[in-house]
């Protein structure tokens, strides 16, 4: 039996050898905010934070998160980049939305006042097929406003 | 009155004939002035954006059911193959094993592949992870085939998907020999993927009599009439649910296999059962963008006129798909007499096409405008003059006059960013060596009927607009609630719009073809008009003035003798009852071609020592009607643009050319791009309504954006290094090509004799 501590709370759970995060917060915890969009580690939309840092939920076994702090969207949903991705449209069928969010939320986190490069660097991995690109950065450098 | 009309219908340049039923029609309502109202044509933040950013919409993935199963595809490896032998008994015996489905079960699974990733058989079980234990245990013999992979070689084996195509006009020929120059070149584009974040996907289960689709789609209605004729089920015992989807960009206008393979596995264990696919699958089996050879001559007049243009367009469409409108651009887009092309769809042992925003058009753009380049080098005329030049006034092809077209102001327009290239030449530094170029664009985006709307109106005065089409993520909910909200005199944030479900509204247009506004934005303003008529006459009685001194505004019932009731006040008599207006699509203006038109100058950089391109600007104009949003119309216009630099750049499906196997199917292999790769981007759109089109004026804008980048970034590599670039993705390779040619070009020049 595994505890997992998320976005504040802690869950029991008895997963099989091989369970990604990412499956264990869609298919047990009903946690469907973290998308799977490639399911193999390259887009960037199952990123959820272990103690701050982002990681990737599809390609983390679920066994090695021990006792670190998972947050995943449903925790950051009154964070100020929630408005701040609206008011500059920064989503369009919103599929990665919820991945771009978390990225962000931990690039703000350690940076409040990040260059357009170091978004630029910091978001690089989380791909958004509809292009809303120009707005995410906009949306992480304003997100205080 | 209920109207049938015959009329004409064109999604992504096909034109079909079809009745509709027009009642409540947008034809009765004058246009409004140009130029912003009280809310459309005003920026409007979406209105489901809070939810889809905390990730608290469902997408089709996000569902469940009660005794939910899982399926897992066997897809052919091989790109031509016979199944000799399969036996499913091992797998079955598998725990959580539910049920498989193998060749000829389903029309979708063959016993002959005929296509890397063709789909042969199915298993539904308890979870996911176990249906894909259970195909490995699968025993399958397969006797491999020799596939056609060669496009050339299929031309001639006259391999083709549809009948080749040719047109002339003109006289071609004579065109030529009076050509002071003629420029000849061979073009390639390559085959890319859609690669829409929420991959391809349904969950299909029975409620009663009634078969439930919840896919993600482009088209809810065109789901239900395939299913419905597919499976024989009247078109009503057919539900098809979509409310939240994560993109299509062309390729998620069918059921595809995972819907039918989803239907058999819920027939077989009586049980619901999703069909996601993977991404690898995505990338193999739900379409693409074809490939193109591409062999094109033009002629000019030393004047730069036009006088001939002819093209041999080789489209690489995969084993079935459709051969689309490569040939439109050289058409349409100037005004030249003499045109002459042959187009053929070749058929391999590929992948089927797809629709993939503005289909052929941004191919056959790229081609014509480069050549255009290549001309006005030759000619030693402006680009950009020379396109002046050769303006259409009206459809060369049958005559049509255009219902608006305001390309030339979309040129004049132009002229800043063009102006700016001697200052981006200049500042060429060292390798780095800089460029601009430019590209028109034409494509279709009027949408048509036939298309429905309701809108109720409740005793709090709020507003909804109800219409079984769907949001592919273009901020739909939001610009349908502008509409009504214009027409009803109501603030925003009391209109909201209901989509997504067949059983739950009527009939309403697919999303593609750049037509959703088009299509349902004047249906909805005619329901929200017959609303707001009703209002005013209950008012009139109510209040006991004319009806003809009443009007809706902010909110209220206000009177043209100074007095104003809140709206609620009058609505609020119904209780719980509600007001409801109908309104439908009329037809488009007869006689006449409705087309969206451009103009993108791209900035670039090359490093000609690495062949390295980098996009450092692109200004994106263009002519689509009324804007509804301005937020919305922006965000898909760079999104459009960026799927161009993509498409320039770096994105290509590469088949092994011994085996025909797909071996970029995974997001690190084909290279989508990244919040890195986006250039600064200028949008300008020119707003005018077209006095023509519907009660709106407004066209479409998902795919006019993506034509001319591709052309635009090459002639921009030719203005900076001299280089013909003819072939897409421009990779290094490709560049040091051309880099290459271009020197011993000048070296021969240099040295043969005055």
């Amino acid at each position: 039996m595994l505890e997992l501590r998320i976005n504040g709370a802690v869950f029991e759970t008895d997963p099989p050898v091989g369970r990604t995060l990412a499956e264990t917060l869609r298919d047990e915890l009903g946690l469907t905010g973290t998308k799977i969009a490639c399911g193999e580690g390259h887009c960037g939309a199952c990123t959820v934070q272990l103690d701050g840092v982002p990681v990737l939920a599809c390609i983390t076994l679920v066994h090695t998160v021990g006792e670190r702090e998972v947050t995943t969207i449903e925790g950051l949903r009154d964070h100020a980049l929630v408005d701040a991705f609206v008011r500059a449209d920064a989503l369009q069928c919103g599929f990665c939305t919820p991945g771009q969010i978390v990225s962000a939320a931990a690039l703000v986190e350690a940076e409040p006042n990040p260059t357009p490069e170091r978004v630029r660097h910091a978001m690089a991995g989380n791909l958004c097929r509809c292009g809303a690109y120009p707005r995410i950065e906009e949306a992480v450098l304003t997100w205080r406003d | 009155m209920a109207r049938l009309i015959r009329t004409e219908k064109e999604v992504e340049g096909k034109y079909t004939e079809q009745w509709v039923v027009v009642e409540g029609d947008d034809d009765a309502l004058d246009q409004w002035p140009e130029g912003p109202g009280e809310v459309v044509g005003r920026p409007a933040t979406r209105q489901d954006g809070p939810q889809r950013a905390r990730g608290q919409v469902l997408y089709t993935g996000d569902l469940t059911f009660p005794g939910l199963l899982q399926a897992a595809v066997l897809r052919s490896p091989h790109a031509r193959a016979r199944v000799k032998s399969i036996d499913f008994s091992r797998a079955l015996e598998l725990p959580g094993v539910l049920a498989a489905v193998g060749p000829e079960e389903s029309h979708v699974l063959q016993s002959e592949p005929p296509f890397h990733g063709s789909p042969v058989a199915a298993i539904a079980a308890e979870s996911y992870e176990r249906a894909r234990e259970a195909l490995a245990l699968v025993e399958i013999e397969w006797e491999e085939l020799e596939p056609l992979l060669d496009p050339e070689q299929a031309v001639r084996e006259q391999s083709f998907v549809d009948e080749p195509r040719s047109y002339e006009r003109g006289d071609v020929d004579a065109g030529f020999a009076e050509a002071d120059v003629v420029v000849e070149a061979e073009y390639r584009t390559q085959t890319v993927l859609h690669n829409a974040m929420e991959t391809h996907q349904s969950l299909a289960r029975w409620e009663g009599d009634t078969l439930e689709i919840y896919i993600s789609t482009q088209f809810i209605w065109g789901i239900r009439h395939s299913v419905s004729e597919q499976l024989g089920l009247p078109p009503d015992r057919v539900r098809v649910v979509c409310n939240y989807m994560g993109g299509g960009f062309g390729a998620k206008n069918g059921p595809g296999d995972y819907t039918y393979i989803a239907i058999a596995l819920a027939e077989k264990t009586g049980r619901p059962v999703r069909c996601a696919l993977t991404r690898r699958e995505e990338n193999l089996a739900t379409g693409n963008r074809n490939g193109t050879i591409q062999k094109l001559r033009a002629g000019a007049r030393s004047d730069g006129t036009l006088v001939a243009l002819e093209a041999e367009y080789v489209n690489t469409i995969g084993w079935t798909g459709f051969s689309g409108p490569t040939y439109g651009p050289i058409e349409m887009l100037y005004a030249c007499e003499n045109v002459r092309t042959q187009t053929y769809g070749t058929k391999l042992n590929l992948p089927p096409n797809a629709a993939f925003r503005a289909p052929g058009f941004v191919e056959g753009t790229f081609g014509l405008e480069c050549v255009l380049d290549e001309l006005a080098a030759r000619l030693e005329l402006d680009p950009l003059e020379l396109r002046r030049r050769n303006h259409a006034d009206n459809d060369l092809a049958d005559g049509r006059p255009f219902s608006s077209k305001k390309l030339l102001e979309c040129y004049d327009r132009a002229d800043e960013h063009w102006a700016r290239r001697e200052a981006v030449r200049a500042s060429s530094e060292g390798p780095i060596r800089r460029g601009t170029g430019l590209a028109s664009q034409i494509w279709y985006g009027g949408g048509g009927p036939p298309s429905y709307a309701w809108v109720r109106v409740g005793s709090d005065g709020c507003a909804v607009v109800i219409t079984a089409m769907q949001d592919i993520g273009t901020g739909t909910r939001t610009a349908m609630a502008q509409i009504a909200a214009e027409e009803l005199g109501l603030p925003l944030e009391r209109v909201r719009c209901e989509l997504g479900d067949s059983a739950r509204g009527p009939y309403a247009s697919i999303s593609a073809g750049s037509s959703t506004t088009p299509s349902m934005g004047p249906a909805v303003r005619a329901a929200a008009a017959d609303a707001a008529r009703q209002i005013i006459e209950i008012a009139a009685q109510r209040h006991n003035v004319e009806e003809r001194v009443l009007s809706l505004k902010d909110g209220r019932i206000v009177s043209a003798d100074g007095g104003s009731w809140p709206l609620e006040e009058v609505t609020g008599l119904l209780e719980d009852a509600q007001i409801l207006g109908k309104g439908s699509r009329g037809p488009n203006p007869t006689g006449m071609r409705v087309l969206t038109f451009g103009v993108q100058v791209a900035d670039v950089a090359v490093d000609i020592e690495t062949g390295e391109v980098h996009v450092d600007r692109i200004a994106a104009i263009h002519d689509v009607g009324r804007v509804i949003n301005p937020l919305g119309a922006r965000s898909q216009v760079e999104g459009g643009i960026i799927q161009g630099v993509g498409h320039t750049l770096s994105e290509e499906r590469l088949v092994d050319p011994a085996s025909g196997r797909v071996l970029t199917q995974t997001l690190d292999t084909y290279k989508v791009p990244t919040i890195a790769d986006v250039p600064e981007m200028v949008v300008e759109l020119l707003d005018i309504p077209d006095e023509h089109l519907t009660n709106l004026g407004s066209k479409g804008l998902g795919e006019p954006p993506i034509v001319p980048t591709a052309a635009a970034i090459v002639n921009a590599i030719r203005d900076a290094t001299g280089a013909d670039v003819r072939s897409l993705p421009v990779t290094r390779e490709e560049m040091l090509r051309a880099l290459k040619e271009a020197r011993d070009r000048e070296k021969k020049l240099a040295t043969s004799p005055a």
